[in-house]
């Protein structure tokens, strides 16, 4: 089996995903061609130099309809005879790019892809691609279908995950994002210019410092569709009877935020960076995806973790960082708690709860900041993972060469 | 003689009458179908004809589909039941079609003859979709009910009404009348926008010829024909329509509970026949109207609260060869809660009354109920100022027995006290001519001993009413060991004029009802004492299609009714009493001053206003909760069971006398999982032999209450059915 090793990684900062944010004047073609071009402007990659584009995006219709992937390349400055396939695995999209490249390679289908994702939030709204997961009666009574924010809530209640304990997570998640953008810790990201060259964006601009005072006074964001109209705890109930109701915790301070960003990997074979003259940063050494109980829906991090760690014959113990999307507080709460981890290797620069997280995109983003904050830090192995809708989980595990 | 006519006038104008001889209100059949078939035919082809007027020759227009022929289909068709149901579907969606399109040009939409219905009356169902078919609906200004209630009885419009009926209104408006079955007067329904014109009786016919002689081409063109449509509210995949419906799967899920699967096929049906042309929707419809016809919830639904429910509302179990009983008078003995409302329920029959209580005060309090229930009506605007006062004049509240003169019933609902009982039967007696019957409503009272104070125990039957008795439909009959057949007719007939449904029952403790409730009941509350969490046991009754679980239901009776049946029970029973572990939870409970919801204290807590919020914290401090959680299943088969076994014993020892009553009795007087047709029809759903397993295990876990009966032993190891070994068919 040939090795997969990411070359290279960068991402957009992450812009407030709403019409008054920084990015919702860039169409999402181009924030995907922004970052393909530096990828291919920092390792020379000129011609047909890899065989495809796996973009990762979510909400694919208007300007992100019509296979996006194909669009951005044919934006970029990529040589045409690059295809683009767009894919849509929710919220680790981003890093199931990765890993299908990775498994590409592995298998002999090509020797260099370019994976990630992108995600206009503020110019795609989530959610305006409709669904029959949500809409048709009878998948949506058959799955129990219930939104992702009474999901993360039915996780607190079940676990027993209080209203404090995700606010704390929050506090925290704000701190060491401020702390590492100050410090520059984000080596993999790199400025949003116009097309004039002139600036955009050049940091992640939702960090705000906040405090459990601050979020305390925040409302719950979803007890009102979970307990008045429609009415989803009913449904969430007749799915858990051992609940005797479910307590709402989240609210928009400790769930994740509405995001514009984009975020691309360089990822080949030995054989390739040998040709191109590139030294590896890391090698994939495992890749997991599993499907969980859709209705509690964002749990899946621990079995895809669990699936990861099989795959590479290796122990919980054995990783020395890890990246859980903060999607909402309770689903890294349930990580942490069900492996008991030390809260000082998982997410230590912050997560999606401060900077955002742009669907598409997010998963190759928590990839790049891992391998960052590996090679700052001299660790070995790191491991990244994501809840995902309708009960899904993805995960890999990368290693320093 | 044929249900539907044609005749057609000098103004060319056809009239199709439908008129079922021998019916007082028409119903739908297969062979009804083929008539109107021939008649739309004639008025398409005959080029003399300009259009034609669908009414009836009754003061109705149609009660819907003949449900006998529904419920029967399934078994009817041999091979393949899915297949014929259909096809059949298919061939009625042409008929209805055929109307809709009234030969215009497919292109064009030219070329069609006007075809309006006019109904004179009640419009349900069929009686309804055929109208929605039409170009124009004209109704008679009356006090008539216009809709579709397929759903109440587990089925959906399945005649191209569910399809109709959302691309007129859209999704979230047709929601009130599919999934609920609400219907309307015609002026309401015309508000609604569920018929077009509301017209004097007298001109119905003059104003829907006149619409068809002056209709143009595009008053026949329905929107959802027409270029362009536009669901109202939005299709699925709208911005307007996304919303709608992912909020109508929630809520229709969340409040059926997943066990009735025709509102779950009607959503479907909508929604997948919302994102394509009308005639596809059409199939869709039809293909969801099959699967539910399949369904056995249908089926057991039809059968006990249309058909059976219908046959004991006409005497199906009356004593043959007695004369009609209608009560022309009838005492009321005691004016408490039970008394007064009996007094009203007899009174709006316009039946004469005399409410008879110790003290004058009380009597009054009783008639003054009466005339409070007839305030409310009017506000709600369901009675007027005369039918009030009407109502009231009928009821003579006194103290004085002598009242009672020329009253053929008396029915005592008096302190639940042997002596008080007695002394009341006596005094009534003394009174009451020769031909009157004396009945009691005791809930607990064994009615053959009361009857020993009785000069004429031949005379004395149990009429035991349910609370609220405006509210609850059901009537137990019960009769004692001396009761003759012209007492049961008395009953039976009474009930039939105050439009409540009878079981009649023999006399054994706790009678039918009360005795299957009260080990449900238990049950919950023995498991709570054992450490299974409390909103387990409710939420498993809930998803049992129960509207309460079974401790909501007992601070809704009250805490100090369960104690005081406990230690009667217990008296009564001594040794063998069972439920000692279930007195320890309710007796505790009593103790704590937790007396139930007119407590504001009970298993539940209540906020200030009352209002009902989650289980009291307390209780799972007292009997905390087990470190071991049953199953789901698990907690519903002792629930089910419970209620079940005691049916079953009560077949057995021969106080139930017909399974139709033991079903139709359980869902109207317990809110008996109704999409199971009844603890009868269910235990057919799942078979002897399966119920038998359940009921090893749970002895074998529980204890011997849940060991299973002789009798189901006996039907498991010859694969017998209820419904067929104890056909009412056949044994009548």
């Amino acid at each position: 089996m040939t090795d997969a090793y990411i070359y290279d990684a960068l991402r957009t900062p992450r812009g407030k995903g709403k019409p008054d944010g920084t990015l919702h004047q860039v169409p999402a073609v181009r924030l995907s061609a922004l970052v393909l071009n530096e990828l291919a402007r920092r390792n020379q990659l000129e011609g047909h130099a890899v065989e495809d584009v796996i973009w990762g995006n979510v909400t694919q219709v208007g300007e992100q309809g019509a296979c996006l992937a194909r669009a951005a390349v044919l934006y970029s400055d990529l040589d045409e005879r690059i295809p683009g396939v767009s894919i849509n695995r929710f919220c680790a999209s981003g890093l199931e790019a990765v890993n299908m490249a990775a498994n590409q390679i592995r298998g002999g289908a090509g020797e260099a892809f370019i994976a990630g994702g992108v995600e206009s939030m503020s110019r795609v709204p989530m959610g305006s691609d409709g669904g029959a997961i949500a809409a048709d009666p009878f998948l949506a009574m058959k799955s129990y279908f219930v939104p992702q924010g009474i999901s993360a809530d039915i996780i607190a209640t079940t676990f027993g995950f209080s209203r404090e304990d995700a606010d704390a997570l929050a506090v925290e998640s704000q701190r060491r994002a401020k702390v590492a953008t100050e410090e520059g810790r984000f080596k993999s990201q790199i400025p949003v210019t116009d097309i004039n060259g002139l600036p955009i964006l050049e940091h992640d601009e939702m960090i705000r410092e906040t405090s459990a005072e601050t979020l305390a006074a925040l409302n719950p964001s979803f007890k009102q569709m979970g307990e008045v109209m429609p009415g989803f705890d009913q449904v969430a109930l007749m799915k858990y009877p051992e609940l005797e109701r479910v307590e709402h915790i989240h609210h928009a301070g400790n769930s994740s935020g509405i995001a514009d960003g984009a975020a691309a990997v360089l990822v080949g074979s030995k054989a390739f960076g040998e040709r191109h003259g590139l030294k590896p940063r890391a090698r994939v050494v495992a890749t997991s995806r599993v499907g969980t109980d859709p209705t509690i829906m964002l749990t899946g991090p621990v079995p895809a973790t669990e699936r990861v760690l099989a795959a590479a014959g290796m122990q919980f113990s054995d990783i020395d960082l890890f990246e859980v999307n903060e999607a909402f507080a309770s689903v890294v709460l349930r990580f942490l708690t069900h492996f008991n981890a030390d809260t000082a290797k998982v997410n230590v620069n912050g997560g999606a709860i401060a900077m955002g997280h742009p669907l598409g995109a997010t998963g190759a983003i928590i990839l790049s900041t891992l391998l960052d904050e590996m090679e700052r830090t001299d660790r070995e192995t790191g491991l990244a993972t994501l809840c995902i809708g309708s009960g899904m989980g993805a995960a890999t595990i990368i290693e320093r060469v | 003689m044929a249900d539907f006519t044609l005749k057609t006038g000098t103004d060319g104008v056809a009239v199709i009458t439908w008129d079922c001889p021998g019916k007082s209100m028409n119903v739908m059949s297969f062979e009804g179908l083929a008539e109107l078939d021939a008649c739309i035919d004639e008025v398409l082809s005959d080029d003399s004809i300009k259009g034609a007027v669908i009414t009836s020759g009754k003061d109705s227009f149609a009660g819907g589909m003949d449900l006998n022929i529904l419920a029967s289909l399934r078994d009817a068709i041999e091979g393949d039941p899915a297949k014929g149901v259909f096809e059949g579907v298919m061939r009625m969606h042409g008929i209805l079609r055929k109307i809709e399109r009234a030969g215009m040009d497919a292109k064009s939409h030219k070329g069609g003859k006007p075809i309006v219905a006019a109904l004179p009356g009640t419009a349900m169902g069929i009686g309804y979709e055929l109208p929605l078919a039409c170009h124009r609906i004209f109704a008679a200004e009356t006090k008539a009910k216009i809709g579709l209630p397929e759903i109440m009885v587990g089925l959906f419009p399945g005649a191209g009404g569910t399809t109709r009926l959302v691309r007129k209104l859209g999704a979230m408006a047709a929601a009130p009348y599919l999934l609920e079955g609400k219907t309307l007067a015609p002026a309401k329904a015309k508000a609604a926008g569920l018929v077009d014109e509301v017209v004097a009786p007298g001109e119905l016919l003059a104003k829907a010829k006149d619409w068809v002689l002056n209709a143009s081409d595009a008053d026949l063109l329905k929107p959802w024909d027409a270029k362009g449509y536009k669901m109202p509210g939005g299709a699925p995949y709208t911005p307007a329509g996304f919303p709608t419906f992912m909020g109508a799967a929630v809520m229709v899920h969340g409040k059926t509970k997943g066990v009735y699967p025709a509102a779950r096929a009607l959503l479907s049906a909508v929604y997948e026949g919302a994102l394509v042309s009308f005639d596809e929707a059409l199939k869709i419809e039809a293909r969801w109207f099959t699967k539910i016809v399949l369904d056995p919830t249908s089926g057991a639904m039809i059968r006990s609260l249309f058909l059976n429910k219908g046959a004991l509302e006409k005497g199906a179990v009356r004593p043959e060869g007695v004369e009609d009983q209608r009560v022309r008078k009838v005492g009321v003995l005691g004016a408490g809660m039970m008394g007064a409302g009996i007094a009203l329920v007899s009174a709006m029959a316009g039946i004469e009354v005399v409410l008879i209580d110790a003290r004058q005060e009380a009597a009054d309090k009783g008639k003054a109920y009466a005339e409070s229930y007839m305030d409310k009506g009017i506000s709600r605007g369901k009675a007027t100022a005369q039918k009030k006062e009407a109502t009231l004049a009928l009821i003579t509240a006194t103290t004085d027995y002598a009242a009672l003169e020329g009253c053929d019933l008396v029915i005592e609902a008096v302190f639940e006290d042997p002596g008080v009982k007695a002394e009341v039967t006596a005094k009534a007696e003394v009174v009451l001519g020769e031909d009157a019957i004396f009945a009691t409503n005791t809930s607990t009272l064994p009615i053959s001993d009361l009857a020993k104070a009785s000069a004429r125990p031949g005379q004395f039957i149990g009429i035991h009413f349910f609370s609220p008795v405006e509210k609850m439909n059901l009537v137990e009959i019960i009769r004692g060991r001396e009761t003759g057949d012209r007492a049961v007719a008395k009953a039976l007939d009474y009930v039939r004029q105050i439009r409540k449904t009878p079981i009649v029952v023999n006399d054994a403790r706790f009678f039918y009802a009360n005795r299957c409730i009260l080990p449900y009941i238990n049950e919950g509350i023995r498991m709570v004492g054992e450490g299974v969490a409390p909103w387990m046991v409710e939420h498993s009754a809930e998803l049992l299609g129960f509207p309460v679980g079974p401790l909501q239901l007992t601070d809704e009776v009250s805490i100090d009714l369960g104690v005081k049946i406990a230690k009667a029970t217990k008296a009564a029973m001594g040794e063998a009493y069972p439920d000692a572990d279930v007195d320890d939870v309710v007796f505790w409970l009593a103790d704590q001053g937790r007396m139930g919801r007119k407590a504001g204290a009970g298993f539940y807590a209540y906020d200030d206003k009352g209002k009902r919020q989650g289980i009291w914290p307390g209780l799972v401090e007292k009997f905390p909760l087990a470190e071991d959680q049953p199953e789901l299943v698990q907690v519903q088969h002792r629930l089910m069971m419970a209620q079940v076994l005691e049916a079953v014993r009560a077949l057995e020892e021969g106080v139930l006398t017909d399974i139709r009553e033991g079903d139709v009795g359980a869902i109207l007087g317990w809110g008996f999982a109704p999409w199971s047709g009844g603890p009868f029809s269910w235990l057919d759903m799942i078979g002897a032999g399966k119920a038998v397993e359940i009921c090893d295990r749970l002895e074998a876990a529980h204890g011997p209450r849940f060991a299973a009966p002789k009798l189901l032993r006996e039907m498991a190891e010859a694969g017998e059915r209820f419904y067929t070994r104890f056909d009412p068919a056949r044994a009548a």
